[in-house]
């Protein structure tokens, strides 16, 4: 008997995206597909969700998903597996190069997007059955200089407060934060406090971000130099009203030492203002704000994070801070936020080498205390290799074996062409993966193990306010795809450690790891959970989002820390560090230019996921460098050109946008392209593995670097509706499309060789267009049932067309009219002009802005009740309002 | 009293200049026309859609005999002009009555070209000229199974085998060229053509070269240099014309290819004119419509006391094959200093190519779709510089419009 067929229920989870850790109601359309919604019952993002959480629908399909073990055979090739032989491989070879080169030689390179289960499992496996403690994360690349700086000054990897404190606060100072782009949803809850109650914003960052554009005070400070900056600071703070002597008598010690260093980098404004690089009176009235409003919260992230000095920035901050006592209380704090959704559930488990679990370390008494729990037989006593260093290890052949899982290090890390050439000497390389393929899948693993992907996940996450949240699954497991924490298992069984690794599911991992929390802890460590030891099936199933510290007996999460002393440090006081005096980063021949690099407003990481949204890649299509006029036009180097950028380890050809909002002197590139959607995008290739020495964070923010024009005669865009392999040597960036996906393309091959290229296709039917004295070639190729195969339409350089109207087709029927238009690069009827996405969660375009604004839209409100573009998310909010000024602008 | 204008020839020149100038000047002229076609004049494009069975010989008229009456020209048709007296300024007919002139009009066209092959004079070899022509083919035609050949993969003759085709006789194209209208087409245009002529069911026949015309009482067949030998009932010649200057010559005119005018039109008599395809102007001959009436347009003008002159024409040509359109205009040969602009589509059988020479549309090809080919003949006229337009110039004239 058939059961009657019911509409898939909803099912809450969390966004896979960044640290802010939005609640999502996934409803399953029973087609492997799932309308995505804002949750308004989670307390980090109360419905809304971003560009990127509002296009996960869009990412779920399973085309481009590794669905079935792979094993590296004799041959060298990569052929489907059993899991029972990848697991037997897997655990063979381990024990083999343990037995031969000891722990050691094993490493985990583990994701800050992995589940707090997952991570568990693998930190136990390694560091107390394997014996190594080379566990490292992606987080090391976004989190641990805060880590870093947080223990130094709290005793514990500790964020204070919450998100709430955004609502409340009347002055936010973000730094090295572009949270417009980043983290959205918060910049919203930001701008509604400024609404509510005339929240005052001041942006410090090198860059003018669209964050920097909205604010009521920006400080385009020099690379390098916050410390100074949060020095200066504090000597204003010590002399004014603002100074909490009690707290910092009561809770806190340090201060003297921690003023007299500030005192010699930053004794005065002017001195401050000349080592950042600001202006006097913007110094002044920043510390003016800072010192008059006791509810600020100062948020950072990568500027401050991605430093050869990152940890000392946080602490230059944490002390200003400890300065005034506003820590803790509502509306008030330091606050890191973080890059990853469950970088901070990553540490909790001891998920970086330099940590053991459960927020222990490798002292003698935390090592025994955790064997005992584990009853583990071989414990890692002493931190492993940090990222940087582990690779360099893979590298010199020191370290033999490496499980990756869920992240790219071949486009992440830096120096990522060392990263490629590293791990080709691995003995074994295991690779857990989503994806089929990616430049780390493309590094030839030994091994692939499919991973279960967001949607098919079971577990928890947590955000930067340390709210666990629960990862559910709304969609089957497809192929043989398993969580990590099973595939680690089988690991463990086949290495005679079962009954260590007996989990039946993730709350059996969820209670043991909250059990550890709370084991022998008696309030000396901030990361307690024990009261979730208990756990039952059912109640784990149900977690509502909840902060930690959480012991057991207690009912409620914690919302704030710190507001009555209480850190954990051995005398419970929280300590001033003073930074070491560095000054402010700078460029010199060879490499004059300082590389900057970040996110985009609707990409994440290495666009593995994002990549798959048409919407996504419709604000930004291609990699590009941002370059200040000055710096330009020297260059001969206008929007649109290629250019060239080198360091000393690597090269990447970007598109150039000058931008105004750069400093001089200083290049901008973004993060996320690879050679899995670009030719010569990867800009962890050129990166420095300059690390900071307390938290071994990568410095890539400032890298020397040189540009220079990239000669491309030729320039123009390919449409498919497949993935077509473009001619070796042409320069391009693939971005998904509707039914398709579009590369734009430049280089040297001019409109013969194109047209030897769309011949040697071999396409059933085609139209074309030459103008070869022109430099133009324009081919549409069309398959049997008349439909748009592929477009090629190339030009001289500067006259690029947009594909706007034309990528329409790939998701359509071509109508007569269409076909005779289609090499014009418009559509019959249609304004083919849009420009580029504005708004990505209603599919707003520039043009279309631009009429409304033109047609009497006079503000973003108005925009927005309009078309309502900006009514979502928000995070193109800034750009709605450049726009109605540059429409307002007399001609 | 009307000063007596005389034009001899009877065809589409003729009769553009007497509406023209009955129209600015009606009355001021006693106009005759001297006709050596026992018809009315008729448009002599049309001559394969006759022949194709679409329309009638009556309907390819350009005008019905009242509109003639009614402008009060005469016509004298059916009898050809022998000869002219200049110094009596006569016209004398063949049947030897002289008719006086003040001013002569020769609109003598053209003759076909006769091949100089072995069997050229058997019966069932035809012309591809006139409705006599037409009316002999179509006679051929009528009977069942008939196969038949041109020559001459040209304009006349691609004309010709669509209108036997169309009349239901299995026919052959031989042409010596490797491809169709190799004048005015390029070889992608040429194979465009060649697969629309053949989905009317003729077969193509390129780079074959005619030896001899087969048949003893008449002809069976076209036998080619390489030994093939095509069957054929009738055999169409339509290899091309040369202007007909018989009677210039004879009067002592100018005469070179064609009947040499000045940009009056005049020839070197001052009270003869030439136009149409028996006029050579500045060293050019036309065998299309479209000059002959720029050039009636012109000496109407003239006739009608108005200044006008003829600075020649660029050439156009606008051919419907098998409801394929064609069309080419201005210098499509291509060459040093040119660049050309192509758009293809095979799907749609469209055809484009833009002929450029120093930043000015010099030529162009269409094929398929023709609907811009005056845009494109105006922007080759009127010598205007093409840079801003030539990324959307392939795409005509709405494109370059929405661009502009």
């Amino acid at each position: 008997m058939n059961a009657p067929l019911a509409s898939p229920p909803s099912v809450k989870t969390t966004c896979p995206y960044c640290g802010v850790g939005c609640g999502v109601k996934a409803t399953p359309d029973g087609l492997g597909g799932a309308l995505i919604e804002g949750d308004h019952d989670h307390p980090a993002n109360l419905g809304r969700l971003c560009s990127k959480g509002a296009a996960l629908g869009e990412t779920l399909g399973l085309e481009t998903r590794l669905l079935h073990p792979m094993l590296r055979g004799a041959d060298g090739v990569l052929a489907r597996a059993t899991w029972d032989a990848a697991l037997d491989r897997i655990a063979g070879d381990l024990r083999d190069i343990i037995d031969r080169h000891g722990p050691g030689a094993v490493a985990f390179y583990l994701s800050g997007q992995l589940l707090t289960e997952d991570y568990y499992a693998a930190n136990k496996l390694a560091k107390g059955f394997l014996g190594t403690a080379n566990v490292d994360t992606n987080s090391r690349l976004c989190m641990s200089s805060s880590v870093a700086g947080h223990k130094r000054g709290f005793g514990s990897d500790t964020v204070p407060g919450s998100y709430e404190d955004l609502d409340g606060a009347d002055l936010i100072v973000l730094t090295g934060s572009n949270t417009a782009w980043c983290h959205p949803v918060l910049f919203r809850r930001m701008e509604q406090a400024r609404k509510a109650r005339g929240t005052k914003l001041v942006v410090i960052d090198p860059r003018r971000t669209d964050t920097g554009a909205e604010a009521d005070l920006f400080l385009p400070l020099a690379h390098g130099s916050d410390a100074i900056l949060f020095s200066g600071l504090l000597v204003h703070l010590a002399q004014s009203l603002a100074f909490d002597a009690a707290y910092v008598e009561a809770h806190t010690t340090g201060f003297a030492e921690a003023l007299a260093a500030a005192r010699a980098v930053a004794p005065d404004v002017e001195t401050t203002a000349r080592a950042c690089g600001l202006a006097v009176e913007d110094v002044e009235r920043f510390f003016a704000l800072f010192t008059e409003t006791r509810r600020t919260v100062t948020c950072y992230s990568q500027g401050v994070n991605q430093s050869a000095v990152g940890t000392d920035k946080v602490n230059a901050i944490l002390n200003c801070h400890l300065a005034t006592g506003r820590i803790g209380r509502e509306g008030m704090g330091p606050f890191s936020l973080t890059g990853q959704p469950n970088a901070m559930g990553g540490r909790e488990v001891g998920g970086l080498a330099n940590q053991l679990a459960a927020h222990m370390g490798f002292s003698p008494a935390e090592v025994d205390r955790v064997r005992r729990f584990w009853g583990a037989p071989h414990m890692a006593e002493h931190e492993g290799r940090k990222a940087v260093d582990m690779f360099a290890a893979i590298g010199r052949g020191e370290i033999k074996a490496l499980w990756v899982m869920g992240t790219n290090p071949a486009v992440s890390l830096p120096e990522a062409d060392g990263v490629r050439t590293a791990v080709e000497g691995l003995e074994l390389f295991v690779l857990s993966e989503n994806v089929q393929s990616n430049d780390t899948a493309a590094c030839r693993p030994h091994v692939m193990l499919p991973a279960a992907a967001w949607g098919e996940k079971d577990g928890t996450v947590t955000n930067s306010e340390r709210r666990i949240s629960r990862q559910r699954p709304f969609l089957p497991r497809p192929g043989e795809v398993r969580p990590d924490w099973l595939a680690l298992k089988g690991v463990a069984q086949r290495l005679g450690f079962g009954d260590a690794f007996a989990w039946r599911g993730p709350a059996d991992i969820f209670r043991e790891h909250a059990a550890l929390s709370g084991f022998e802890n008696d309030g000396t460590r901030d990361f307690d959970i024990s009261a979730f030891a208990g756990l039952t099936e059912a109640a784990y199933e149900d977690i509502a989002p909840v902060q930690w510290p959480l012991p057991a007996g207690r009912a409620e999460g914690t919302a704030r820390l710190f507001a009555d002393g209480g850190y954990f440090t051995p005398d419970l006081r929280a300590r001033f560090v003073a930074p070491r005096p560095v000054p402010a980063a700078e460029g010199t021949a060879p490499y004059p230019f300082l590389l900057n690099t970040g996110r985009i407003r609707d990409q994440w990481h290495t666009m593995t996921r994002t990549g798959l949204a048409p919407r996504l890649g419709a604000h930004i299509p291609a990699p590009f460098v941002a370059v200040h006029p000055d710096d330009a036009a020297p260059l001969g180097l206008a929007t649109g050109m290629l250019a060239e950028v080198t360091s000393a380890h690597g090269r990447a050809v970007l598109e150039v946008v000058v931008d105004a909002g750069q400093r001089p002197g200083t290049l901008f590139a973004p993060i996320h392209w690879s050679h899995a959607n670009s030719s010569d995008g990867r800009v962890g290739a050129l990166v420095h593995a300059v690390t900071d020495p307390i938290s071994g964070q990568p410095d890539a923010k400032a890298t020397p670097a040189a540009l220079s024009p990239y000669a491309a005669p030729f320039e123009g865009f390919v449409l498919a509706r497949r993935h077509m392999a473009l001619p070796e040597g042409v320069w391009w960036a693939r971005a998904a499309l509707e039914g398709g996906y579009g590369w734009r393309i430049a280089g040297r091959m001019g409109p013969q060789d194109w047209a030897q290229w769309v011949t040697a296709e071999g396409p059933a039917d085609v139209a074309e267009l030459s103008d070869t004295p022109s430099g133009l070639y324009r081919a549409a190729a069309f398959d049997a049932d008349g439909r748009l195969d592929f477009a090629v339409f190339v030009g001289a350089a500067g006259q690029r067309v947009a594909w706007d109207a034309l990528k329409g087709l790939l998701a359509s029927e071509v109508s007569a009219a269409d076909r005779r238009l289609v090499l014009s690069g418009r559509r019959a009827g249609a304004n083919a002009a849009c420009g580029p996405l504005v708004c990505a969660c209603f599919g707003v375009p520039k043009d279309t802005i631009l009429a409304a604004v033109r047609e009497g839209a006079a503000d973003a409100a108005a925009v927005g009740a309009r078309l309502k573009a900006g009514t979502n998310c928000g995070s193109c909010l800034p750009e709605i309002r450049k726009l109605i000024l540059e429409a307002k602008a007399p001609a | 009293m009307s000063e007596p204008l005389l034009v001899i020839g009877n065809g589409m020149a003729a009769a553009k200049l007497c509406e023209e100038l009955t129209r600015r000047a009606l009355g001021r002229h006693a106009v005759a026309v001297i006709g050596a076609e026992p018809h009315l004049a008729y448009n002599r494009v049309l001559l394969s859609e006759v022949l194709a069975g679409h329309m009638t010989a009556a309907e390819a008229e350009m005008k019905p005999a009242a509109w003639w009456r009614e402008r009060g020209v005469t016509l004298q048709y059916g009898t050809p002009a022998a000869a002219i007296d200049r110094a009596a300024r006569d016209v004398i007919l063949a049947d030897g009555r002289r008719l006086p002139f003040g001013k002569l009009v020769l609109a003598t066209g053209s003759h076909p070209i006769r091949l100089p092959l072995p069997g050229m004079d058997l019966p069932g070899v035809h012309t591809f000229r006139d409705l006599d022509d037409v009316e002999a083919l179509l006679a051929a035609a009528a009977v069942p199974g008939t196969r038949a050949v041109v020559i001459g993969g040209g304009l006349l003759g691609i004309e010709a085998a669509a209108g036997l085709a169309g009349a239901g006789v299995e026919t052959r194209l031989v042409h010596l060229q490797d491809r169709l209208m190799e004048r005015q087409l390029d070889a992608a245009a040429g194979a465009f053509l060649k697969r629309a002529v053949e989905a009317k069911g003729i077969e193509v026949l390129l780079g074959a070269a005619s030896e001899a015309i087969e048949g003893e009482s008449r002809v069976t067949g076209l036998r080619l240099k390489d030994g093939r030998v095509i069957p054929a009932d009738i055999l169409v010649v339509a290899c091309g014309v040369i202007p007909n200057a018989d009677l210039a010559r004879a009067a002592g005119l100018d005469v070179k290819r064609g009947i040499v005018v000045d940009d009056t039109l005049a020839a070197s008599d001052p009270d003869i004119f030439a136009i149409g395809e028996c006029a050579e102007h500045r060293g050019m001959t036309y065998g299309l419509v479209a000059p002959a009436y720029e050039q009636a347009g012109v000496l109407a003008r003239r006739l009608a006391g108005e200044d006008a002159r003829y600075e020649g024409s660029v050439v156009s040509t606008n051919l419907k094959v098998s409801g394929v359109p064609v069309f080419s205009a201005g210098d499509v040969t291509g060459g040093p200093g040119t660049e050309d602009i192509v758009l293809t589509d095979r799907g749609l059988g469209v055809y484009r190519r833009l002929i450029v020479k120093d930043g000015r549309l010099a030529g162009a090809v269409l094929f398929g779709d023709t609907a811009d080919g005056l845009f494109y003949l105006d922007l080759i006229t009127s010598r205007t510089p093409i840079a801003a337009m030539r990324t959307e110039l392939a795409f005509g004239r709405d494109a370059v419009a929405a661009a502009a």
